[in-house]
């Protein structure tokens, strides 16, 4: 039963459907090992965004300051999400790599696996 | 009868006469208004109760003495709260990181004591059961009273110090905040069967200890009597609401076995969400506190692991097994408090009080206390983060977090097998993608999705531009939206958060009091450097 409540078939308004964020939707992102950070992120972003853009422009924003960051090697960087890996093309847009509205994207960087034990 | 001198007064009531007259003799069975009418909420959950005269009254107690008895707590509750002002007890605690402590308290659970006394009201007038109707009535006052005391005994250093002036406020939009809120406001708006299980007995029965008592002797340990007194003060009614909460599942086991399965589920779910809750006092135990008590790791085992064995042991008989999860807890004792706060250090800035690094000795006290995780995980974090900010380039986190959809937290929380990961729940509900920290939060969610999709999570809410005074123009070429959302939640930057070194509350310590802000790290005035 999706919910027990007095009066049945209760049904109450999704606070966080993709219209509410005004031509925005969420995406989350979680850096593997790196847990200095605290929690993987959440930000709001055009689905129109190319992934290169992603990679560039938001990324460093977030991550930048981890010694690791500078070190990344963005080709043998492995990504995925719920539903398993993926190989993005910089070109496309998120929405084309079919990553929809509250989705969640987690990279590795094979051999960066924190600073000397920090996360 | 006639005026003869010799009338006879009406033979005095004994204990047990005066006890039924004034519970049971309280009730009445209705003759113009059906009982589902007027019980309307006690069916929908599939409750069965067949007869609830069976319901034992585990105090025998009545409204007349509880007044008596309450009245003269209060008495000596407040002049022990004279007394510390008239005294600048304020002062006299260990550190002033002592009162960042205070804060939390204050701003996050004073709230849910109101919270509960809302709770119990509803159940006095919902249950129709006279006796458990009554406990709980009781009960809705004690928890106004603590609510009202916890405010009396700490207001006192809102004279002093920051960041508690605006609690109320506080409570309903700080972002953090919105996980004891929806704890609470989750159980309120369960049946009153759910909300018994998960406060009386989940909360109150199972959990209750780990915050009073180490709680209760910290507060004793850090030279704050204010704090101590009104927990004394506390302390019987918590003695009432755990027996309430017992007997409250047994009877519910007892009257029928359909209710098994019910109240199982009601203990896996609270005990999970009470735990996560409790995760604030784990941090505030280990980091808060200059003067320590006992380690979160060692209260868990004690209060929960030792005690709660026995107790699961004891109601095995009805077919209760103990919570599920409850082996993650045992995995997550030795770093929830660490992981915590490692994330209020990333985001000090967007916070109500001030945050410190844990000095040498405190982080060799880790050491000892967290063999097989601080050395390993926290510690090179801890020491990364101090030679950053002798640097002058402290760390920080600036983009906001995943939120669990059912707890609130930031997924901040590692696989129960490896502290390197973060958990990672997703599911999916009608083609909506959610969230969780944890499989306790994303079993509770599949459970009753309807409950949680309309959940507020302040991260989406500030992303929509729901969190904005009114007035102010998110389209101005000046809007900054992380300072417009904090000043909505009442956070006022570089007053309330940010670093313990630089914080105002530190300063005046030091002025006030000629001893260092932070007894650990020595002083960072000069006024207090040349005395010490
Ligand atoms: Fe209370
Ligand atoms: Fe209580
Ligand atoms: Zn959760």
């Amino acid at each position: 039963m999706p919910v027990k409540a007095i009066k049945p078939g209760y049904h109450g308004d999704y606070k966080d459907g993709v219209e509410k964020f005004h031509g925005q939707q969420l995406l989350n992102i979680s850096w593997d090992k790196h847990i200095m950070f605290g929690f993987p992120m959440c930000i709001p972003v055009p689905p129109q965004m190319p992934f290169g853009a992603l990679i560039e422009k938001v990324l460093p924003g977030i991550y930048g300051s981890h010694p690791d960051f500078a070190r990344i090697d963005w080709s043998a960087v492995q990504w995925s999400t719920a539903s398993g890996a993926f190989v993005p093309e910089p070109g496309r847009s998120l929405a084309d790599h079919g990553l929809r509205h509250k989705e969640q994207i987690r990279f590795r960087t094979p051999g960066l696996d924190g600073h000397n034990g920090a996360g | 009868m006639a005026a003869d001198g010799d009338r006879k007064p009406a033979k005095k009531l004994n204990l047990k006469e005066n006890y039924a007259l004034l519970t049971r003799g309280l009730g009445w069975e209705p003759s113009y208004q059906k009982k589902e009418d007027i019980f309307r909420t006690v069916d929908f959950e599939g409750v069965k109760i067949h007869d609830w005269d069976k319901w034992e009254d585990p105090f025998r107690l009545t409204m007349d003495a509880y007044w008596k008895y309450q009245g003269e707590k209060e008495r000596k509750l407040y002049a022990i709260i004279d007394a510390f002002q008239q005294n600048n007890g304020q002062f006299n605690v260990t550190d002033v990181r002592y009162v960042q402590a205070l804060k939390v308290f204050l701003n996050g659970i004073v709230g849910l004591e109101y919270a509960s006394h809302r709770g119990f009201n509803i159940l006095g007038r919902e249950l129709p059961g006279v006796g458990p109707r009554i406990a709980a009535q009781m009960q809705a006052i004690d928890e106004l009273r603590h609510a009202t005391t916890q405010i009396h005994a700490i207001s006192h250093y809102n004279r002093y110090f920051e960041g508690m002036a605006e609690f109320p406020h506080q409570f309903d939009r700080v972002w953090y905040l919105s996980i004891p809120k929806s704890f609470f406001e989750d159980a309120v708006a369960s049946g009153p069967f759910e909300f018994i299980v998960a406060i009386s007995f989940a909360f109150e029965y199972v959990l209750t200890n780990l915050a009073f008592m180490p709680w209760m002797s910290g507060a004793a340990f850090n030279g704050d009597m204010s704090t101590v007194s009104f927990g004394f003060s506390a302390q019987s009614d918590e003695a009432r609401h755990m027996t309430l909460g017992i007997e409250v599942i047994k009877f519910l086991l007892e009257q029928d076995p359909a209710n098994v399965p019910l109240v199982q589920k009601w203990i896996d779910k609270w005990f999970w969400r009470g735990y996560r809750l409790l995760a604030l006092l784990a941090t505030m135990m280990d980091y808060m506190l200059p003067k320590r008590v006992m380690s979160w790791s060692e209260a868990w085992t004690i209060y929960y692991e030792e005690n709660g064995g026995a107790l699961f042991s004891d109601l095995a008989r009805y077919g209760i097994k103990p919570p599920k999860y409850a082996d993650v807890t045992v995995k997550e004792k030795h770093r929830v408090s660490h992981e915590m706060w490692s994330v209020f250090y990333t985001v000090r800035d967007a916070l109500g009080f001030p945050i410190w690094l844990p000095s040498k000795e405190e982080m060799d006290w880790f050491s000892e206390k967290y063999p097989e995780t601080f050395d390993r995980y926290y510690r090179p974090r801890f020491e990364y983060w101090r030679e950053l900010e002798d640097k002058g380039t402290p760390f920080r986190s600036s983009t906001l977090p995943k939120l669990c959809q059912v707890c609130q937290w930031p997924c901040l929380y590692t696989e129960p097998d490896d502290a390197s990961e973060f958990v990672h729940r997703q599911g999916e509900y009608q083609g909506e993608i959610f969230h969780f920290c944890s499989d306790g939060c994303s079993d509770i969610f599949h459970d009753e999705p309807e409950k949680y999709v309309h959940a507020w999570m302040p991260v989406h809410q500030i992303y929509q531009g729901n969190c904005f005074k009114e007035g102010v123009d998110p389209s101005a070429a000046d809007f900054n939206p992380m300072a417009a959302a904090l000043d909505y939640m009442g956070i006022k930057p570089g007053v309330d958060g940010g670093s313990m070194r630089d914080h105002v509350d530190a300063q005046r310590w030091e002025s006030w009091t000629a001893r260092p802000a932070n007894m650990h790290e020595g002083a960072i005035t000069d006024a207090v450097r040349k005395t010490t």
